[in-house]
Parts: C-alpha cells; sequence; structure tokens
C-alpha cells in the first residue's frame, strides 16, 4: 500500500481526509487506484497520460523523474505538489 | 530506485583548490561575452517599449521608423507567431508559452512598464535608436495596481481578460489571483488555541532585482535554411532553445544556442526576453541582428523576484516546543502568473519541526515586470517572515533563540510544511556549528558614542534540485582529458566538472580541459540554477569518466591480450589482475591509443531527482548610526551544510555572495514605485547595492554531511546562503535599537522613523 498525501484542493474527494491508502506499484496504477476509489481526483493529477504540467511528484523523499512509469515501493508515501510554473 | 553512495573523505583532486580554468581569459578581458559579439553583415535591433505600466493598444503606425535609410525590419505584436497557452517543463520551473510570447513583445495591451510593443533593426543602434522613437503608438491608459493588496481588491483594475485563477481547485475569472494553494497538516487550531505562548506579525518586502552586472543580449541569424544559431547571456543554452523553438512554433532541432560567458545571473537569465526577437528582426532582415539591453530596461522589464505579504502565527507550549504554524503569504507575480508560492510553501518551516501546520498562498498579477527566479526563489521572503516571529517568540517567552533552534530543529523524518519527509539532512549539525563558531562565542563589543551594535541569527533553507545534465569525454594523446559539457559556469564550475573528472581518472584537475558546450555539441543539459550543477553535471562527469575507464580497460586488454574484466585500475594506473606488476599509466596508455582502437571517448547523461536539501545558519553583528538610521554590517558569519565541497573556494564564494546579496535586500534595495507604475529608482546608482567598500570580509563555516545521493556527497549550496541575511539583519537591528522592523528595505529612513 502506497500511502497518498492529497493536495488540498483533492481532500474534497475523499471526505476531507489528509491522506488515504492506495495500492499500487506504480504512480500510473496509484493515479487509476485513487480515482476508482475518490473520483474526481485524476483529471486534477493528469493530462494526455503525463503528470499535468506544473506538478511534481514526491516519492519517498524525492521528486521522481520517471513520471507516471515510477515504481513505488510497498511503503512508500506520495505527494503530489506544485512545481514552479510561470510565462 | 535512487542510488545511494556510502561517504569518503581520501579524495586526491575533491576538496582541493585550482586555479580556474577559465582564470586567465576573464581577467585579460579575452573572454567572450554577449557584448563582445561580431558577425559579418551584422546589425542592430532595439525594442520600442511602453511608457506605461498599463494600457490598450489602439494603433502603432511604423511607417516613419520602416522609410528611415538604414532600416532593415520593423515588427510588433502582430509579427509574433501564435503560441498556445500550454505549460511545458524548462527544468528549474514551467512555462507557458502564450504568456511568455506576450511578455516579451505585447499583442493588444501593454500589462508593465516598458513592455515591449515593436522592434527594429537598422544599420547600427544610432539609426535603430532613431527608428524606434519613430514609432508612433497610440495607448488608452488604464490604472494600474502595483502591490497585492490592491490586485485582489473587488474593484481592482484586470490585468488579464482570460486568466482563469485557480482557487483551491476551483475557477476563477475577472480576477488577478492566478492561484491559491493551501498546505495542512495535523490539528492546526487546537494546537495552537492550547499552547503557552503564540504570537502573529505581518511582513512585508519590495520586489528587489537580481542586480547583474551584464545587461541581458542576443544576436541571432535566421538563415537561408530556415535555421535560427542564437548567441547569447544564458543559464541554459538548452532551456533557452526550448523557449525560442516554442515561442517562434519551430521544431528545437532548427534552433542552435550558443551560450556565451556570463557577467552574472542569479536565476534572472534563464528566461529569454531579446533571443525570439532578434530572430524574428533577422527572418525580415536577412541579417544577424545583435540586441543588448540597456540597464533601465533590465531593471524595468527583466526578472525581480516577488514582492510579498505575509503572516505568520506560531504556537509553542511551555518547554519552548513549537507545536503549530500558520503562513499566508502573497506574492507578487508581475504582469504574468507564476510567483513562486509553492516553493515558498516548501520552504517556510522547513528549518523547524512543527506537527501541526498551515500555509496558505496567493499568486498575484500586478503591473510590474513578470517574476524570474532569484537564488532560492520565494524563499528569501518567508525566512524574514518565519526567522523574525521565531526571535520574537523567543523575547516574548524568555528563551534563548539559539537553543530554541536547536530545541526545535528539523532532522531526519521530520516533515515540511508541504507534507515531504527529510531524509539525511544537516540542519542540527550547522546549528551545532554555529553554537560552536568563534564568532557566536566572541563578544559584540562595545559601539562609538552615538552608535549601537547589536547581534543577530537566522536559519535558510533551499531544497536543491537535480534534473538532466550530459557530458563528453575524449582523450588526448599527451593523456590530456577533453570536457565538453552543457553547463553554463557562472561560479566556477567548469573547474568543479574537471575535478569530478580527474578524480575517477587518477589525474590533476588541470590536465582535463572542460568546455561548456552549445545545443550542438552536448546532450541536454537543464539550467545552471535550483543549486543543481555541482551535484547533476558533476554527477554526469563522474559517470562518464567512469564508462571512459570501461573504454580504456578494453585498449589496456588489447594490449596485452587478456579480457577486459581482468583489468584493475586505481589511481590512475591499469594493472593485470593476474600480474599485478604489470602495469601502465593513463597517460602513457593515451599515447598508444593510435594502435589499440582510435580514438577513446565516452559519455555521461543523467536525470536526477534532488541535490540533497541544504540547510544555514548566518549571525550577522551591526553598527547603527542612533542619529542617521545607517547600518554598517561590522561582522558576518554564514554556516552552512555544504554536503562535499568539491572546490571549497567556488563553495565559500556561494555562500559569501548569497550573504551580501541578501543584506543589500535587508538594507537598501527596492523597487521604488511611483503611482503611476513607474520604477523611480532604474539605475545602479538609485539602486543601492552593496560593494566591498560597504562590507566586512564574509567568513564561511562549511559544514560536511555528505550527500548519500552523489558519489562524493555533492549538496547543493548556491540559494541557501540568501535566505539568512535578510532576518538575521532585522533580529541584529532588534538587538541593536530595541525596535523590531517588520518591512524591507530596513533602510536608514526607516530605522530613524523606528526611533522615534
Amino acid at each position: 500500500m502506497a500511502t497518498v498525501f492529497l493536495p488540498y484542493a483533492l481532500r474534497k474527494y475523499a471526505d476531507g481526509a489528509e491522506r488515504v491508502e492506495v495500492p499500487a506499484k506504480t504512480l500510473r496504477e496509484l493515479v487509476d487506484n485513487l480515482e476508482a476509489a475518490h473520483p474526481g481526483t485524476r483529471e486534477h493529477l493528469v493530462e494526455d497520460d503525463r503528470l499535468k504540467p506544473g506538478l511534481a511528484a514526491i516519492v519517498g523523499h524525492v521528486a521522481t523523474r520517471r513520471g507516471l512509469l515510477q515504481k513505488l515501493d510497498s511503503d512508500t508515501e506520495v505527494h503530489f505538489i506544485t512545481a514552479i510554473s510561470g510565462g | 530506485m535512487v542510488a545511494t553512495f556510502e561517504p569518503k573523505t581520501d579524495y586526491r583532486v575533491v576538496g582541493t583548490r585550482p586555479i580556474r580554468h577559465d582564470g586567465y581569459d576573464k581577467v585579460t578581458g579575452r573572454a567572450i561575452y554577449g557584448g563582445d559579439m561580431k558577425l559579418p553583415g551584422l546589425i542592430w535591433g532595439v525594442m520600442v517599449r511602453s511608457p506605461h505600466a498599463h494600457a490598450n493598444i489602439k494603433s502603432i503606425d511604423t511607417s516613419a521608423a520602416e522609410a528611415m535609410d538604414g532600416v532593415f525590419a520593423v515588427i510588433t505584436g502582430a509579427d509574433m507567431p501564435k503560441a498556445p497557452s500550454k505549460l511545458v517543463d524548462l527544468g528549474e520551473g514551467n512555462i507557458n508559452f502564450k504568456w511568455a510570447s506576450n511578455k516579451l513583445m505585447a499583442a493588444e495591451k501593454v500589462l508593465y512598464r516598458g513592455h515591449p510593443v515593436a522592434a527594429v533593426a537598422a544599420v547600427d543602434r544610432y539609426v535603430a535608436e532613431e527608428a524606434a522613437r519613430k514609432v508612433v503608438v497610440e495607448y488608452e491608459v488604464l490604472p494600474s495596481v502595483t502591490n497585492v493588496v490592491d490586485a485582489l481588491k473587488p474593484d481592482a483594475p484586470i490585468l488579464l481578460d482570460d486568466l482563469v485563477g485557480d482557487d483551491l481547485g476551483e475557477d476563477v475569472t475577472n480576477t488577478n489571483m492566478a492561484a491559491h494553494v493551501r498546505h495542512e497538516f495535523g490539528d492546526v487550531e487546537g494546537a495552537m488555541s492550547s499552547a503557552a505562548h503564540t504570537i502573529e506579525r505581518e511582513y512585508n518586502m519590495q520586489m528587489v532585482h537580481q542586480g547583474y552586472i551584464e545587461p541581458h543580449n542576443a544576436t541571432a541569424h535566421w538563415d537561408e535554411e530556415d535555421r535560427i544559431k542564437v548567441w547569447t547571456s544564458t543559464q541554459g543554452a538548452f532551456p533557452a532553445r526550448t523557449q525560442i523553438a516554442g515561442i517562434l512554433q519551430v521544431d528545437v532541432s532548427r534552433v542552435k544556442v550558443t551560450p556565451l560567458e556570463i557577467g552574472g545571473g542569479f536565476g534572472g537569465k534563464i528566461p529569454v526576453y531579446f533571443e525570439p526577437i532578434a530572430a524574428l528582426l533577422s527572418k525580415k532582415s536577412q541579417r544577424p541582428v545583435k540586441m543588448v539591453m540597456e540597464r533601465t530596461a533590465v531593471f524595468e522589464t527583466t526578472g525581480p523576484t516577488p514582492g510579498a505579504r505575509m503572516i505568520i502565527k506560531l504556537g509553542a507550549d511551555a518547554n519552548g516546543k513549537l507545536t503549530a504554524a500558520t503562513a499566508d503569504i502573497w506574492f507578487e507575480a508581475g504582469a504574468n502568473p507564476g510567483a513562486f508560492i509553492g516553493p515558498a510553501a516548501m520552504c517556510v518551516y522547513a528549518p523547524y519541526e512543527i506537527q501541526n501546520t498551515r500555509i496558505d498562498g496567493w499568486d498575484v498579477l500586478v503591473n510590474k515586470p513578470k517574476v524570474a527566479p532569484y537564488r532560492a526563489p520565494g524563499s528569501p521572503q518567508v525566512a524574514f517572515a518565519m526567522e523574525s516571529a521565531v526571535d520574537e517568540l523567543c523575547e516574548q517567552a524568555g528563551w534563548d533563540s539559539m537553543q530554541f533552534r536547536i530545541d526545535n530543529a528539523s532532522k531526519e523524518g521530520t516533515r515540511r510544511g508541504d507534507g515531504v519527509l527529510f531524509s539525511k539532512i544537516g540542519m542540527q549539525e550547522v546549528l551545532d556549528a554555529a553554537k560552536a563558531s568563534d564568532h557566536w562565542n566572541s563578544p559584540l563589543g562595545d559601539a562609538p558614542e552615538g552608535k549601537v551594535r547589536g547581534r543577530g541569527i537566522a536559519n535558510g533553507y533551499w531544497f536543491n534540485i537535480g534534473l538532466k545534465s550530459s557530458a563528453n569525454l575524449a582523450v588526448n594523446a599527451d593523456g590530456t582529458v577533453q570536457l565538453t559539457e552543457g553547463s553554463t559556469d557562472i561560479g566556477g564550475s567548469r573547474t568543479s566538472m574537471a575535478m569530478h573528472v580527474a578524480e575517477v581518472l587518477g589525474l590533476d584537475a588541470h590536465d582535463v580541459r572542460p568546455v561548456v558546450g552549445d545545443t550542438e555539441s552536448v546532450g541536454f543539459t537543464d539550467v545552471t540554477g535550483g543549486s543543481r550543477t555541482t551535484y547533476a553535471t558533476g554527477y554526469a562527469c563522474w559517470q562518464a569518466a567512469n564508462n571512459l575507464v570501461d573504454v580504456l580497460k578494453e585498449r589496456v586488454a588489447i594490449l596485452w591480450d587478456i579480457k577486459p574484466e581482468d583489468v584493475d585500475f586505481n589511481d590512475g594506473l591499469f594493472s593485470s589482475k593476474a600480474e599485478s606488476a604489470k602495469t601502465i599509466g593513463f597517460k602513457e596508455l593515451a599515447g598508444k591509443l593510435d594502435d589499440l582502437g582510435g580514438p577513446a571517448n565516452s559519455t555521461g547523461a543523467v536525470d536526477l531527482e534532488s541535490a540533497g536539501d541544504g540547510f544555514g545558519m548566518h549571525i550577522a553583528d551591526v553598527e547603527i548610526d542612533l542619529g542617521t538610521g545607517k547600518t554598517d554590517v561590522i561582522r558576518y558569519t554564514a554556516i552552512q551544510d555544504v554536503g562535499t565541497a568539491i572546490h571549497p573556494s567556488y563553495v565559500e564564494g556561494q555562500l559569501q555572495g548569497g550573504s551580501v546579496q541578501g543584506i543589500g535586500w535587508a538594507l537598501n534595495e527596492e523597487y521604488f514605485m511611483q503611482d503611476d507604475g513607474r520604477m523611480a529608482n532604474s539605475s545602479f546608482l538609485d539602486y543601492r547595492m552593496p560593494t566591498s567598500l560597504d562590507l566586512p570580509q564574509i567568513d564561511t563555516v562549511l559544514v560536511e554531511v555528505p550527500n548519500p545521493l552523489h558519489p562524493y556527497g555533492v549538496r547543493g549550496v548556491g540559494e541557501t546562503p540568501i535566505c539568512p541575511p535578510i532576518p538575521a539583519i532585522a533580529n541584529a537591528i532588534k538587538d541593536a535599537t530595541g525596535k523590531r522592523l517588520y518591512n524591507t528595505p530596513m533602510n536608514p529612513g526607516s530605522i530613524v522613523e523606528s526611533l522615534k
């Protein structure tokens, strides 16, 4: 089980939960299973089958460079945080 | 999974201080900067800029300019390709090409004073400037907003009519608020209400500029094959290429960027300003076009860091343990979204372990230039607020502020304000070193008559990034190695890269000849920024050097007629595993390569997750004239966890440079805005930055807690040191005068005012 720390804006899809447990072996599975359990979350995380631009996924301690292909350890925690964005 | 390395200390080259490879060219003036560029048939480009901070463009008449002798091309917003509104990863952040394009050349509306509305290319600079003056622009002037409070009022003038703001996941229109984000963990209200001691304060900071000496510049040639060649001063040739191609809507392979030497950037030379415009002028004139920005335009139209309004509330129990914190952070984005509220949220509580926290951040448009990264973008602002509040909480409760910071220090397993866990970090080691330092244990001394002295301390943090880097190696017949790497060298990184290679190969640093490649001579490399360069590009160099060892083992195997896996390599010497007496040195082998397969080359390429969290503490002693309010910094020490210092002089230089910039931000620097949105101090005469005459030697203490994510333990170092100076100075002023200042700059006028 991965522990997903939900961005504040997504907590409304999970009854206000700060974090939820999601079975997943990859980040793609995690996003899919999160959507199945808490509909409405996926569109905030993924665009064109990639992590949404402007979003960084932290797996464990570090920001993954593998995107949705990132493999997850069974007890990994995952955060989605805002990347630096602008114009 | 992420590779980790055991710490080691027995280095030959790492930790030494060789003379920088580019030193002679720099001190003799031979190094080539953008202003030195000359090409056959080169002409000059000049911008036509808006005198208004906010206005609709009713019409532009370029006919008189185009009719002038010596004028080859005039372009306006109508000539800009229509870039899509789409976020693209630039390494240290993302970019929306539509906004970026409009920033370079206004389409229908100007959003800040100096916003380009047209550009002219002519035979020389003087003709181009004369032609620019003949471009007639009719404006409908609109009310402007230059701070976050005014910009969020219900009746505020709206900058971008099509902006859809993101308010905690909900779309908002007709707004100057680009984004509102929140991080909340634990029971904040409960912890705050049960705290034995609380404090809540508001802090305000003015926008400041990076203040690099070399102005922006670019030379571009759009040739007959529709290939665009650009020579420019940039912090990243590849990200510049991405921006140029995106704004011009061409494939990246049609753009070649050659990075020239750079006279300072500090984040402000990650965005492009001239390059696409020079390219369009070149396409229209069919000549290479050179543009060099004047200083006023540098201030008015490029890369400041956000001004800010912040409210911090802290709660602690009776034993001096922080139990709750809230932060409300409003940052000025300038004329387009992107004000670094994400990094601010990552950094605000980072030096402390606090269980119950909330952070709200707002990204707010104002009629000022679009902000750009500036050394730890977003972190110095929140450090000023947080570290000032921590000191005031300690004053209120009667606690020692150094011990309080030690008792509440973050460590492995602590969560940042955005919820992310720290791995191995050096905050506690930094505080121990600060407490043991000569500075902390020396008396402040007596002030002369009419003056007072004070000492202040503050923590600082930057998360440091990894990302993509590439390096190529080639062995020369004389036993030296040619290194081509992709990172712009701002602070001596060329030599640090060479040292990574030399350490692996058993060579001296000067046996490796480093050059910074263009976008067609080395693989993709992200920006020199985010404190990533020595970490990530150094890692690529280390990888390339190890790959080169493998290549050379194959050549030794040919020489000795054995298998490559039967060859050992240690400290510059190849040996046979079967016959240890059979050896050949690196340099001798290099001379034999012609008979052993010819050229021996290798590459390294990485895409790394993180450069390891960076923590620092600074100690500042100030002396203040009670009559004039002038503050002199009389002693200053920067203490920082630097992982492993590859070239200690460069690391010390980073700590000193960041400290000086932070001191300037604290005491003097600001965008002094007039009511009409005009910056009143857009020259180095009036925009007061500290010089060597203003400051004492900045002492440094390098705390080396090796980063397990790098083969030599390197941690990013360049950005953390700009975070503690502002609050350290604020706390020192309070210690000296008894008066606390909540706004920057803390200039003589504000100090005199506080003493009334």
